[in-house]
């Protein structure tokens, strides 16, 4: 797919922000506090942190792995960059069997704890995509509504077994080390993290470059503010770094400076902005601080938010060029809302505290729905997130409406828009309505006046809450806090390849087996599943182990089993890998993924490369590139990889010249991080030896299986097992079918194909005269000769006079020449011999060479092709006894 | 005098009427009401078909029987009385193939979309790649299951052709669906095969059901003639009744007549079936006329003549004298040289010989008169070199074979019109 290649053609560069905070001297290790991720073609560099919330490069580029960044550390050599992380897991990365656990439909931002310590927790720093945003619901609670889709929920703890109730201190990122900054709770990490949208970071991996200054001044200044760090500060810092850089235009800025900065002159609305601001910060600080169940990290956080704040505010207005229109009603919002929280805050402070994430108040109060709109506007005063969305650089109008224009294109692509690269990605950003968007304090508004690109936003803002507002459709749109696009974006199907269409489904109901007969019939037919695979237990057994040692040992391994047509292959290994998957689902081995493919259901040996990646990741690719892929997923070292249980049926029609189908197909589950186990099936027991060069039958290895044609006995347990006490057949029936079946092919799809046959004719029969209603010997039998017996010789009695003829003149001129074949010419000539012998007027050449044709159509006679004419060679496909015998009975 | 034009009027329009009637029946193979002796077959596959219309069971049947035995006709019949059942009606999805025109399974696959109308939920998707196509069809059946999906009945006309396309992969993932709990179908092989089944690969072979059911017409003549006289009969609905009887009356007598017995025990002999019949009686139908509304023995026997000439005596009417003599001597040197090829050479020295001794007609042709004669011979394809033309041999010497048997050359000169007495004689002489 082509969003694949897009991201592999960036290059991501790693660097390590600042000098190590630590160093493991044992291991050789250095500890580092944040990396910064460059991506060519972008002037910007997006930094991660620890404590952070990190996507990770995966197998689906929809979906990367979340987790949140423990440790960065690099080995002596100082190439190789390895992060610890604490796991996230995606509804879609929870085995499906698993899911409805859950016991209600997952949020579709909705991601978990991921607590399994199997699972290995390193991974390559290189595989960072960039920084997410995470957010911590209480399990009780019922998700907030969706303001951004790059915003995603944890609620939940999954343990591989089951959905548990998180408890906030585990989403706590660890102390890493007295220096570093680590936030004293998550809830204002999360919250305050000025993280950019995910999408953009996948998109140019230009992300943030307000994170990025903010998290690099962090780490590079040992200051005092760095010991609360709370995510109040931190964004705070983020805002001023960036509005800083507006001004400075220098991507880092140092905290201490943007403190520092001298006020300017500040506009009126300024002024009056930064009144509320700091009003409202009074009461919320007051507010918490009297709640008894705020938290401690609440109050740090916000005490030297209000001396922050304040000195924030005065440089960015200074450049702000005055816009009138937006001021006048920025007042007003920032009025109302100032009004609007003074009550609430006197009456009750957990309005409040809801904003920053103790929910477990926020859903006891019954006025919470009513004031939401409230406590948005708040929201945004404790998190000035919004800054991190705003887009720094200025924007022409144009780029504005080519934005947009792309957002609606977007908008009608779905997840297409992940694809569009670098700049774009940030007026996307800004477009998406994150939380941020709710806002509506002064300090947004200033903000808009400052940048006069951002004016969208604020309409957008102003629109969410005034639905007076005039706003273009598009705007409008989105005034009910969530983009309509985004939140439908995961339910739209994503191509329209990927309808697959079906049968149309029968008018009429099919109708149920009536009589003993039927329903005995409806039992032997080959599809019915049967409850089990008698005769084939050591069989299913081996498999069995095989596989299942496998599973738990995490991993890979070949099997090759053989064994003629109807043997019961293909369902030994169905039924090993359902009993698999139902103790998996029981949590007695892990859970595997199942992947099946057919030599015969593939038009060319390499669409076996296209069908594997699909089944298994769902992309669509060429048989090289999927190949590619392939390659790479096996090779990789990945963690929480499941096993995934590969069964290749029809083995020998993957062979190809070089072999390289199969060839890869043994050599990955030989990789060390593969975890693939390859059950592969084909008729021949020699295979390996016969068609396979030496290098893929070493892969395949030894590890043999074959499946002997059943005996009788086995088949008479097969029909009666599936019979299941419906008594259909005398017992003699049974045997005479199966000893027959099994003296020519131990076929158990004959055999069913027999009983099933001879239950018809029983029918027949039973309408006619009154029998036991039981198929018997006779009715056995005549199925038998129907399918068994040779229609030679009735093709020869039925034939016309001439052709009949015709046949014993090739005898009789075979016999003449003492070969078995004969030209036209000297077999035509005996046939008007023949003719005047039996007193029939003797045919022309035509007529005789359509005679002959006739016979040679019906495979009784082998002929050249007709265009030698008289000289045509004819062979018998019969032996010439039958021949005789037919025409003498005649 | 209106009255008699108008009564003639009538007699233009039934004869054209009749003819036409009859004409449906003999060319366009229009379905008769029932098969003819084939009662078990048709109650056979009926009742097969049934099961999977009604009851979702997947089977697969293969039809064999010699050309023209009227496995079209009894698929036809079947699916007539299947479709006008109530519970099949509409619930079936009809897909039909043809060896010869779907001649890979590329080809096949893009007829089945087509016929299942499936291309119309991913619009142009479908034809994409071969694979994608095959993916996409099994993808579909797949999704069906027995009790909810319409079953499918493919028709695989030619049968024995679709084994010869690569991996069988059709065959397979067809005969594979009809063993395994997907979307009902019924594969209906129809095929003049008696082999058929040894083309299937082993594991394709092993998913087939192995029921076959043969049509092998075990007529008598009796039963025949009654077809004959069936065929030609009008019907009692024909709207002038007066015409229709004569007109049966006459069919009647017709075949009880001695020579048109005899023709029909002939062609009853060379063949059973019941195409090579009605190209016979429709050469005698299209014979009547307004002056003679009637079928006659003399357009029956001028049918039967039609029909059974030999091809290369027709053609040997139209030679040259010259021509019929170098064909005489190319007979009596493959009387000495027994069946040995032969060169212009010998053919000409052995025309030499007989004009010097024998010959008192014929001119004395120069060689190369001889040659461009020879070659017209050639080119007619009554002479054939042994190896086409792969040694560079002048053409004098070039190895030749004379395509005509004996009694064909014979037959041509006692019908040949004014042949000369010693041409004649020289043929019959044993030795030139």
């Amino acid at each position: 797919m082509s969003r694949y290649i897009t991201r592999l053609r960036m290059r991501r560069t790693y660097k390590w922000n600042g000098r190590p905070i630590s160093e493991d001297r044992k291991l050789k290790r250095q500890y580092f506090e944040s990396m910064s991720i460059s991506v060519e073609g972008k002037t910007e560099d997006a930094t991660v942190s620890l404590g952070q919330y990190i996507l990770i490069e995966g197998d689906d580029d929809d979906n990367p792995f979340v987790a949140q960044l423990c440790k960065l550390y690099t080995d002596d050599s100082g190439k190789k960059k390895t992060a610890v992380v604490q796991w996230f897991v995606r509804m879609c990365e929870v085995p499906q069997n698993k899911r409805k656990l859950l016991g209600r439909d997952p949020h579709p931002q909705e991601i978990f704890f991921y607590q399994d310590h199997s699972c290995d927790n390193e991974v390559d720093g290189e595989t960072i995509l960039g920084a997410v945003q995470i957010e911590y619901v209480p399990a009780e609670d019922s998700f907030p509504e969706v303001k951004s889709k790059d915003v995603l929920f944890v609620k939940l703890l999954w343990d591989t077994k089951s959905f548990r109730a998180l408890e906030p201190e585990l989403v706590q990122p660890p102390q890493k080390s007295p220096k570093s900054p680590a936030p004293s709770s998550r809830g204002p990490q999360t919250r305050a993290l000025p993280t950019p949208d995910p999408l953009v970071m996948k998109r140019a991996m230009s992300c943030t470059l307000t994170r990025g200054s903010m998290s690099t001044g962090k780490m590079n200044s040992s200051e005092a503010e760095s010991l609360h760090s709370a995510s109040k500060l931190s964004a705070a810092k983020a805002l001023s770094a960036k509005r800083r850089s507006r001004a400075s235009s220098g991507p880092h800025v140092r905290k201490k400076l943007d403190l520092c900065s001298p006020t300017k002159n500040m506009s009126r609305d300024d002024v009056l902005g930064e009144i509320l601001d700091e009003h409202t910060e009074r009461t919320l600080t007051s507010k918490l601080n009297t709640s008894p169940t705020g938290r401690i990290s609440i109050s740090i956080r916000l005490t030297p938010l209000n001396l922050n704040e304040e000195e924030r505010v005065s440089p960015l207005s200074s450049h702000s060029p005055d816009k009138p229109k937006l001021t006048a009603h920025h007042k007003d919002d920032a009025t109302s809302v100032f009004l609007g929280v003074q009550p609430v805050g006197d009456d009750d402070p957990e309005p409040l505290i809801s904003t920053s994430r103790t929910p477990r108040k926020r859903e006891s109060t019954p006025r919470r729905a009513g004031l939401r709109g409230l406590k948005a506007e708040e929201e945004h005063e404790d998190s000035p997130i919004q800054t991190a969305a705003t887009p720094r650089s200025k924007r022409k109008s144009a780029q504005l409406v080519s934005s947009r224009i792309r957002k609606q294109l977007n908008l009608l692509g779905s997840k297409v828009d992940l694809l569009s690269d670098g700049e774009d990605g940030d007026d996307d950003d800004s477009f998406i309505p994150t939380k941020t968007d709710l806002q509506s304090s002064s300090d947004e508004e200033e903000e808009a006046k400052i940048d006069s690109e951002d004016e969208l936003i604020v309409k957008k803002h102003r629109g969410s809450r005034t639905p007076r507002s005039t706003e273009k459709t598009r705007a409008s749109s989105r005034t009910p806090r969530k983009t309509p696009s985004k939140k439908t974006a995961p339910a739209t199907p994503r191509t329209p390849r990927h309808a697959t269409p079906s049968i149309p489904s029968r008018s009429a109901p099919a109708r149920k087996p009536g009589n003993v007969l039927e329903e005995a019939r409806a039992r032997l037919h080959v599809s019915s599943v049967p409850e089990s695979l008698p005769c084939r237990e050591q069989e299913f057994q081996d498999i069995y182990n095989f596989v299942e040692s496998k599973v738990i040992d995490g991993t890979g391994g070949c099997m090759y089993i053989s064994g003629v047509p109807g043997t019961g292959k293909t369902a030994t290994v169905h039924e090993v890998i359902r009993s698999l998957q139902q103790s998996a689902e029981q949590d007695e081995i892990p859970h595997f993924h199942f992947i099946e493919i057919n030599g015969m259901k593939m038009t060319d040996p390499h669409q076996a490369y296209v069908q594997i990646l699909q089944k298994l990741t769902d992309q669509k690719a060429t048989p090289d590139h999927a190949a590619a892929l392939l390659e790479k997923r096996f090779s990789a070292p990945a963690p929480k990889k499941e096993t995934t249980v590969l069964l290749v049926d029809e083995l020998d029609l993957l062979w190809t010249r070089k072999q390289n189908v199969m060839y890869n197909l043994f050599d990955w589950p030989t990789r060390r991080n593969a975890r693939l186990v390859v059950l592969t099936i084909a008729n021949t027991m020699d295979l390996p030896e016969r068609i396979m060069i030496n290098r893929v039958a070493s892969r395949l290895g030894l590890t043999r299986m074959s499946f002997q044609p059943y005996t009788f006995k086995q088949l008479q347990q097969i029909i009666t097992s599936r019979l299941n006490r419906v008594k259909a057949f005398e017992e003699d029936a049974l045997q005479l079918v199966s000893r027959k079946v099994a003296a020519l092919s131990g076929d158990a799809r004959r055999c069913l194909d027999i009983c099933r046959r001879a239950t018809e004719i029983c029918e027949h029969s039973g309408s006619q005269k009154n029998g036991s209603g039981l198929v018997g010997m006779s009715h056995v039998m005549e199925a038998l000769d129907e399918m068994f017996s040779s229609s030679y010789i009735a093709a020869i009695r039925c034939a016309s006079v001439q052709e009949q003829l015709f046949l014993r003149a090739v005898i009789a001129e075979f016999r003449r020449l003492g070969l078995e074949e004969a030209t036209f010419q000297q077999v035509f000539v005996q046939h008007q011999a023949l003719c005047r012998v039996e007193g029939l007027q003797p045919v022309s050449v035509s007529e005789g060479l359509a005679v002959c044709q006739r016979l040679g159509s019906c495979r009784l006679l082998l002929l050249e092709g007709s265009r030698l004419d008289l000289f045509l060679r004819i062979r018998l496909n019969v032996s010439q006894d039958d021949v005789l015998y037919a025409l003498k009975a005649d | 005098m209106s009255k008699r034009r108008s009564a003639a009027l009538t007699e233009a329009q039934c004869v054209s009427l009749a003819q036409k009637l009859l004409r449906e029946r003999l060319c366009h193979q229009k379905l008769p009401d029932r098969p003819v002796g084939l009662d078990s077959q048709y109650k056979h596959l009926l009742e097969l078909l049934r099961r999977t219309a009604v009851h979702g069971e997947s089977n697969s049947v293969l039809i064999v029987g010699p050309r023209g035995s009227g496995k079209t006709m009894l698929l036809g019949c079947v699916l007539r009385e299947l479709m006008s059942l109530k519970e099949a009606h509409k619930n079936v999805l009809l897909v039909e193939l043809n060896g010869l025109l779907q001649t890979d399974d590329k080809i096949a696959l893009k007829e089945i979309t087509r016929q299942l109308h499936l291309e119309n939920v991913v619009g142009d998707k479908v034809f994409g790649s071969f694979a994608e196509n095959l993916a996409f069809l099994l993808e579909a059946l797949k999704k069906g299951d027995k009790s909810s999906s319409r079953p499918v009945l493919f028709v695989l006309d030619e049968f024995d052709l679709f084994a010869h396309h690569k991996n069988q992969t059709l065959l397979y993932n067809l005969l594979d669906v009809s063993q395994s709990a997907q979307a009902p179908v019924a594969v209906v092989g129809l095929t003049c095969r008696l082999d058929v089944l040894e083309l299937l690969e082993k594991r394709v072979k092993s998913r087939f059901s192995h029921r076959q059911i043969h049509l092998f017409s075990s007529l008598s003549f009796g039963q025949y003639v009654d077809v004959v006289r069936a065929q030609l009969r009008l019907p009692q609905d024909f709207p002038d009744p007066k015409f229709s009887n004569d007109w049966n009356h006459s069919v009647t007598k017709l075949c009880e007549d001695k020579s048109v017995e005899e023709i029909l025990k002939r062609h009853f002999n060379a063949s059973k079936d019941f195409r090579s019949l009605h190209s016979l009686l429709f050469l005698a139908v299209s014979r009547v006329s307004v002056s003679q509304s009637t079928p006659r023995e003399a357009d029956l026997l001028e049918a039967s003549r039609l029909i059974s000439a030999d091809s290369k005596a027709i053609i040997l009417h139209g030679l040259s004298i010259l021509e019929l003599c170098l064909i005489i001597a190319m007979k009596h040197l493959n009387d000495t040289y027994d069946g040995e090829p032969f060169n212009f050479q010998m053919v000409h020295n052995e025309f030499k010989k007989f004009i010097q001794r024998k010959s008192h007609s014929i001119h004395k042709f120069e060689k190369p008169v001889v040659m461009k004669a020879f070659e017209h011979l050639l080119q007619l394809e009554l002479v054939r070199p042994v190896d086409s033309g792969a040694c560079k041999v002048q053409r004098e010497y070039q190895l030749m074979r004379l395509m005509l048997e004996h009694g064909q050359v014979m037959e041509a000169l006692q019908r040949y019109p004014q042949c000369p007495t010693d041409v004649k004689q020289w043929a019959l002489s044993a030795f030139a």
